[in-house]
């Protein structure tokens, strides 16, 4: 199939939509615009719905009802407006209602600034709102993996019953790239939501509620949620690992800052150190297995965590490299992006306070 | 002999409201309303949080528990990808005049085909009787313990005439329940709502006065008669928008 020139956000509306989604509400909040005016214009071409919501909290609960009543449904903001959306996020994760909630991010915190970075992380990785939750998080690196990622993770939502989380910085979500796209998805193929609220009476009838008032219920639902949270954890862990296996500094990266990496990897290499990147794929579940792989060879040295924040998945880093090798950081904030020298240097600064250290 | 029975389209489960408390009433007149008119079989209904929080226990249908303030806007989700479906909407005066009002008055804005039963009790019940939008002057709360002061609280907010001011609304009513007339018409004004959504004609939004005797500390008759001569001054009874007006 030929490739066609998209903007990163319509290759992200363009995975939904051949993945069947058709519900979209949004609100307006740079730098993600486009997602809204693309779904305003394709949405009522296809029989789907799309609703300029009054704030992202309401978009968020119209993506409850919407998706609660079986349709598959998103909604899509940047940072200050994710942050609104994480009442709702909290009511459909305890809910278990499947949605897929896109976020672009830019600069923080507070209004911040509307170049890209990745500073919510945590925010996307640990729950977000209130309570005990997970989301599925993945993040693209390319505008075909915008497109891609998407389309996936619809599939992903729905098989758990988790609402999924596409965590793109700024730069991606901006982006014009050749794309090759899906084919469109036939809406009578998708999973049957026995759950679902699309009208039901009597002793068929069916809630979706996350109020358990009662210690001895509410426990166990939550222990079911962790059971999806492990279930998710064992199966849809992704990274890219490049040049790995003989690497004596092992950056890791996601999103666009993935790519600088693996530019910074090649310099590195042609300088004669032997570099190589990890990049997380799924950005929870932690792809901690590669950073295992990585920690228990001879050759590595070193971990390098580079990021356009002041330093959140190095955490993850450190936890996956379990303290067998040291782990650094480099990173940039404000809206800034490292150019590859940075990250070059940064990796050999790391490469030499890991040998003093040693 | 025809035995009197309980509508169908509420469950068998326990209302867990104070004595006195007219909600229970409320709850009946939706079900029957729905019942009366035949489309128990395609409801789906919208819990906010408040008193009425277990409502979804309640109403014998598809249920979404919304979070505070936000029932309008998952209605708005669900009736727009099920537009053949009746979606109700049951809400507080907190939840819809609170911390709802966007979602208020923006469902209203835009036309949504839902039916919304606002619940208008003057108080926050479930919480334990703290100062409500709703609330008269002069009326005391927790949290305005010598009475509503306008000059530090602001003044009630009248919600059937702050929408009536919106275009899109097809019908605008508020009732109350202070007496058997006003429960009759009541439950007539309910119907007609779920009617003309039946009808796919628009937005519509019965306003009902209930009664607080817990919060109010009063006795339940007292409660009853408070509400008869003093809620009503606040806010008027009567239609505040009918588009159907003229049809025969």
């Amino acid at each position: 199939m030929s490739k066609i020139l998209l903007h990163g956000t319509e290759a992200i509306c363009e995975g939904a939509i051949r993945n069947g989604c058709r519900a979209f509400f949004g609100y307006p909040i740079t730098p993600q615009n486009e997602v809204p005016e693309y779904m305003s214009v394709k949405m009522p071409q296809i029989g789907g719905v799309f609703v300029q919501a009054e704030s992202e909290v309401a978009a968020i609960n119209m993506v409850y009802g919407a998706a609660g009543s079986g349709t598959r449904a998103m909604t899509s903001s940047s940072s200050p407006g994710v942050s609104l959306k994480q009442e709702g996020i909290s009511y459909i994760a305890c809910a278990r209602i499947p949605c897929v909630v896109v976020n672009i991010m830019r600069a923080g915190p507070g209004l911040g600034g509307i170049q890209p970075a990745q500073g919510d992380y945590f925010q996307a990785t640990k729950g977000g709102g209130h309570g005990d939750y997970h989301l599925i998080v993945l993040a693209p690196s390319s505008v075909q993996e915008a497109c891609d990622f998407t389309y996936r993770a619809f599939d992903l939502a729905d098989k758990y019953r988790v609402p999924a989380m596409i965590l793109a910085d700024g730069m991606i979500g901006q982006l014009m790239e050749p794309v090759e796209l899906p084919p469109m998805r036939d809406l009578s193929e998708l999973p049957e939501k026995p759950w679902a609220t699309s009208g039901h009476y009597g002793k068929d009838r069916r809630v979706l509620n996350s109020l358990i008032i009662k210690p001895d219920e509410l426990e166990p639902h939550v222990n079911e949620l962790k059971k999806t949270y492990d279930e998710i954890y064992a199966n849809e862990r992704r990274a890219a690992c490049y040049k790995t296996e003989d690497a004596e500094i092992v950056i890791t990266a996601y999103g666009t800052v993935a790519r600088i990496a693996k530019s910074a990897v090649n310099v590195l290499r042609s300088q004669g150190i032997r570099a190589g990147c990890i990049r997380p794929i799924t950005v929870y579940p932690f792809p901690d297995d590669a950073f295992a792989a990585c920690a228990a060879r001879s050759c590595t040295k070193a971990f390098l965590s580079v990021e356009l924040s002041l330093g959140q998945m190095v955490e993850d880093v450190k936890l996956a490299v379990n303290g067998k090798k040291p782990v650094y950081f480099y990173g940039r904030t404000g809206g800034n992006v490292p150019d590859e020298s940075e990250i070059v240097e940064a990796a050999k600064r790391a490469l030499e306070s890991a040998a003093k250290q040693a | 002999m025809k035995v009197f029975e309980k509508t169908k389209m509420l469950t068998d489960a326990h209302l867990h409201y104070c004595p006195g408390c007219t909600h229970g009433i409320v709850h009946r007149l939706v079900a029957e309303s729905i019942e009366e008119l035949g489309v128990q079989e395609k409801c789906i209904g919208i819990a906010p949080v408040g008193c009425a929080v277990f409502a979804y226990d309640y109403f014998n249908c598809d249920m979404q528990e919304a979070a505070h303030g936000r029932a309008p806007a998952v209605a708005t989700g669900i009736k727009r990808c099920n537009p053949d479906k009746i979606v109700f909407v049951y809400q507080g005066d907190g939840d819809l005049a609170s911390i709802g009002m966007a979602e208020t008055v923006h469902a209203a804005a835009r036309g949504e085909k839902v039916t919304i039963i606002f619940i208008n009790n003057s108080i926050y019940g479930m919480t334990g009787g703290q100062m409500a939008p709703t609330t008269l002057i002069g009326q005391k709360a927790t949290t305005c313990q010598n009475g509503r002061d306008p000059a530090v609280n602001g003044y009630p907010i009248r919600i059937c005439e702050l929408l009536a001011t919106l275009d899109a609304p097809y019908y605008i009513e508020r009732v109350s329940t202070h007496d058997v007339k006003h429960v009759l018409a009541a439950k007539k004004a309910i119907k007609k709502a779920l009617k003309f959504q039946a009808e796919g004609r628009g937005y519509t939004f019965i306003e009902v006065l209930v009664s607080c005797p817990t919060n109010w500390h009063m006795r339940p008759v007292d409660a009853l008669r408070f509400m008869g001569e003093e809620c009503t001054k606040t806010f008027p009874l009567g239609v505040f928008r009918d588009k159907s007006a003229g049809e025969n």
